[in-house]
């Protein structure tokens, strides 16, 4: 090795830097930044599509429990009871399940306040005169219902109900649970939909780059590492102006609907914090994506490769995120474990966790292991682009002529 | 300073190289068998060049010869398969970037930058602020009469106003080393004639300068030392005087006599066309054979003796079919 000391270059930060904020700013000033700001019209209108598997899987969630908190034979009374009007009168009649041993020493309304269990609401007292604790929504809901199993519980004629009493409490275990379920919905699709938007706007940017030839300028002056994670910063900070604008005007128009934060579920790991973990598995989700599609784009010589190679990873990233919803619903689960440590599902999947649970320390791993995942993804997608893009001069169209799938053979392969 | 490659590697080497340089000046590049392969093919194979500091050097070779892959190679665009490559005496030579300008074959610039933008921008690449980029780049397009394209966006200048636009993003960080990949190719007559003085008054300031090319003049009038590639070898490698005393130089004579005993002192390769006489210029000098001439009273009307320019020395070197290739490029370039 040269024993020459003088360093004459550029750090890969600093190298990354220059990329970074020339593409920036070549996209905040251009075009494409207008349909970028317009892209949350997209949403709305794949989010209204993809409705159906969300409300999916929320009742799959949300499952609806009455428990029941009296004594041993009225409990399986009206157990049996409600089980047998279900057959009749199907879902207006909600399951009831015997609250859990350790619970009978407690009052239904702590039990809702400490949401233990699933259940949205609970009946004490007797058949004959039964108590029911839920919140103001709930209790409107199932008042009518839970007095139908009472009396037949009570074997009097469904004609002459019980009266029932009710308390009121401030929440309950399912109502917070479906809350958090619609909140981590919600905060998936938006990640989901970001990734992919910003994900396609960085792989035509890089097309973009290799139309113009500048690309041999760029590799001859810096290491290419520094020109994908230049490309990559920059589309996260412009997509941070978007959030910011696409925040600001989503804010103002919620704000002057009389809404408030208060409206929505609080996450389990509380608004700030979740907002943070939101910003952060948003970045993550995107850097993995990103480099992801500039690994693609450097194997394409054309944009009609381009579309060839990113349309299965894109489809592949809609299983992905159907996966990470997936698991979402099934909380302590290996398919949930899974998704978190699958890189390209794990943002969404510990996004999700946040909204459920209130641990911390799986966040801190989760966000090290992203990381680590984006490293690797950069690396390699630098490395296919000097080994495929640098190979010849403009006669070196030889490599072009041949089949894509060639190629990605033998790159795959030894140099 | 390290060793040089020149004593880590076998002597073995086939390559040609002229040894007649000057010495003292410190090597700004030497690479000793460098070999890249792309698939099936073997691009460049076994190359070797040393330049110079303050040299201006041609890489000459008809397209497809392996010239911008070996240029690729000695600026670290690409790692070759085998061998060694220094630049500055530095293995790396991304290690050195701001020392190095490069000008690759195929341009490139961004269509939406404004020319000052785009030069200020290359400069930063090369670790020029951006702020004295933009300074320079502005001095420079000013003078080269280019002033009018500080502020106008590079889609909207001709090709040949993009190209000096990248020519000069290339040089705003005043580069010791300038690589040129083809850097005519494109241009008129009247830009191609800028260009050499460009290029002679950067070697004027000491910068070295590697340009590839397969117009033989422009290697001829510019540079002092050049490697020839075909077929990704580098049958020679060495000055541009050196290439063309590869072959004797030639004699042509004119005699009023017709006959006579000083026809046997003609060389043995003479051949008369019409009233001259060619043969090569014999070794040990022309002096016993005007001697001869003289006693024997040929009448000598005229003698001239041509020295071989530098596309007969590579026709000697490379072989026919390397300058056919290149003469077809030449014709291909001047139809375009």
């Amino acid at each position: 090795m040269s024993s020459t000391t003088q360093t004459a270059r550029l750090t890969t930060l600093q190298a990354a830097w220059v990329i970074a904020r020339r593409d920036f700013l070549a996209i905040l000033f251009s075009r494409a930044f207008i349909f970028f700001l317009l892209g949350p019209l997209f949403p709305i209108i794949v989010g209204g599509l993809a409705g159906g598997i969300g409300s999916r899987v929320q009742q799959q969630t949300s499952i609806i429990e009455i428990g029941v908190a009296m004594n041993e034979a009225d409990t399986a009374l009206m157990v049996a009871s409600a089980s047998q009007l279900h057959k009749e009168l199907g879902s207006t009649i909600p399951p009831l399940v015997p609250i859990a041993e350790a619970d009978r020493a407690v009052k239904p309304a702590d039990i809702l306040r400490e949401k233990r269990g699933n259940y949205v609401a609970i009946i004490d007292g007797t058949p004959a005169a039964p108590v029911l604790t839920a919140t103001e929504d709930q209790l409107k809901k199932w008042r009518g219902p839970v007095g139908l199993v009472a009396a037949t519980a009570s074997g009097t004629s469904p004609s002459t109900f019980p009266k029932i009493t009710s308390e009121t409490v401030a929440t309950s275990g399912a109502n917070v649970k479906r809350n958090r379920v619609l909140t981590a919905q919600a905060g998936q699709m938006l990640l989901f939909l970001l990734t992919m938007l910003l994900g396609g706007m960085v792989l035509s940017n890089l097309v973009e780059e290799k139309g113009n030839k500048i690309i041999e300028v760029l590799a001859a002056a810096i290491p290419m590492d520094s020109v994908f994670l230049g490309k990559l910063f920059a589309m996260l900070a412009v997509s941070f102006v978007g959030i910011a604008v696409w925040g600001g005007v989503g804010s103002l128009i919620y704000f002057a609907g009389g809404y408030s934060m208060a409206d929505f579920a609080a996450p389990a790991v509380g608004w700030p914090l979740f907002f943070a973990l939101g910003v952060i598995y948003f970045a993550m989700g995107y850097l993995i994506l990103g480099s992801l599609f500039l690994a693609i784009g450097s194997m394409a010589a054309t944009v009609r490769e381009v579309q060839t190679l990113s349309m299965p990873v894109t489809m592949l990233q809609l299983l992905v995120f159907f996966f990470a919803s997936y698991a979402m619903a099934n909380q302590g689960s290996m398919m949930e474990l899974a998704a978190a440590i699958f890189p390209f599902s794990s943002p969404f999947a510990m996004l999700a966790r946040a909204a459920q649970s209130g641990e911390i320390w799986p966040h801190a791993l989760a966000i090290a292991w992203q990381a680590l995942a984006v490293a690797v993804l950069v690396k390699a997608g630098a490395t296919l682009f000097r080994r495929r893009v640098m190979q010849s001069g403009p006669r070196g169209a030889k490599g072009n002529r041949k089949g894509l799938f060639r190629r990605l053979a033998e790159l795959a392969g030894p140099a | 300073m390290d060793m040089p490659l020149s004593d880590t590697l076998p002597k073995d080497n086939c390559v040609d190289v002229d040894t007649a340089e000057d010495t003292n000046r410190p090597l700004a590049i030497e690479a000793r068998g460098l070999v890249k392969k792309f698939g099936d093919t073997l691009a460049v194979d076994g190359v070797d060049i040393s330049v110079r500091e303050g040299a201006i050097y041609g890489i000459l070779g008809p397209n497809g010869a392996g010239k911008t892959t070996t240029l690729r190679m000695l600026l670290g665009i690409i790692d070759p398969d085998a061998g060694l490559r220094r630049v500055f005496g530095h293995d790396c030579p991304h290690e050195i970037a701001k020392l190095i300008g490069y000008l690759p074959e195929e341009r490139g610039l961004y269509p939406a930058m404004k020319g000052v933008e785009a030069i200020a921008f290359m400069g930063a690449l090369r670790g020029l602020p951006l702020e004295e980029g933009r300074k320079r780049g502005a001095e420079l397009l000013e003078n080269h009469g280019m002033g009018f394209a500080i502020e106008r966006q590079i889609r909207q200048m001709s090709k040949g106003q993009a190209q000096t636009v990248q020519l000069l993003g290339t040089l705003v960080h005043r580069p010791r080393l300038v690589v040129l990949d083809e850097p005519f190719s494109g241009l008129d007559a009247i830009n191609q004639g800028k260009l050499e003085r460009m290029i002679r008054d950067l070697a004027d300031g000491g910068t070295t300068v590697i340009f590839s090319t397969h117009v033989i003049h422009h290697a001829e009038r510019l540079c002092e030392s050049v490697a020839i590639i075909a077929g990704g070898k580098v049958p020679y490698a060495g000055s541009v005087e050196a290439a063309r005393d590869r072959i004797p130089a030639q004699v042509r004579l004119e005699t009023r006599a017709r006959e006579g005993a000083w026809l046997s002192a003609l060389p043995q390769d003479a051949r008369r066309e019409g009233d001259f006489f060619y043969f090569s210029l014999p070794e040990a000098g022309i002096e016993s054979l005007l001697k001869a001439l003289i006693d024997g009273e040929a009448g000598i009307l005229s003698l001239s003796i041509e020295r071989a320019g530098l596309h007969d020395a590579f026709v000697h070197i490379a072989g026919e079919a390397a300058a056919r290739a290149l003469e077809a490029d030449n014709a291909a370039e001047m139809g375009r």
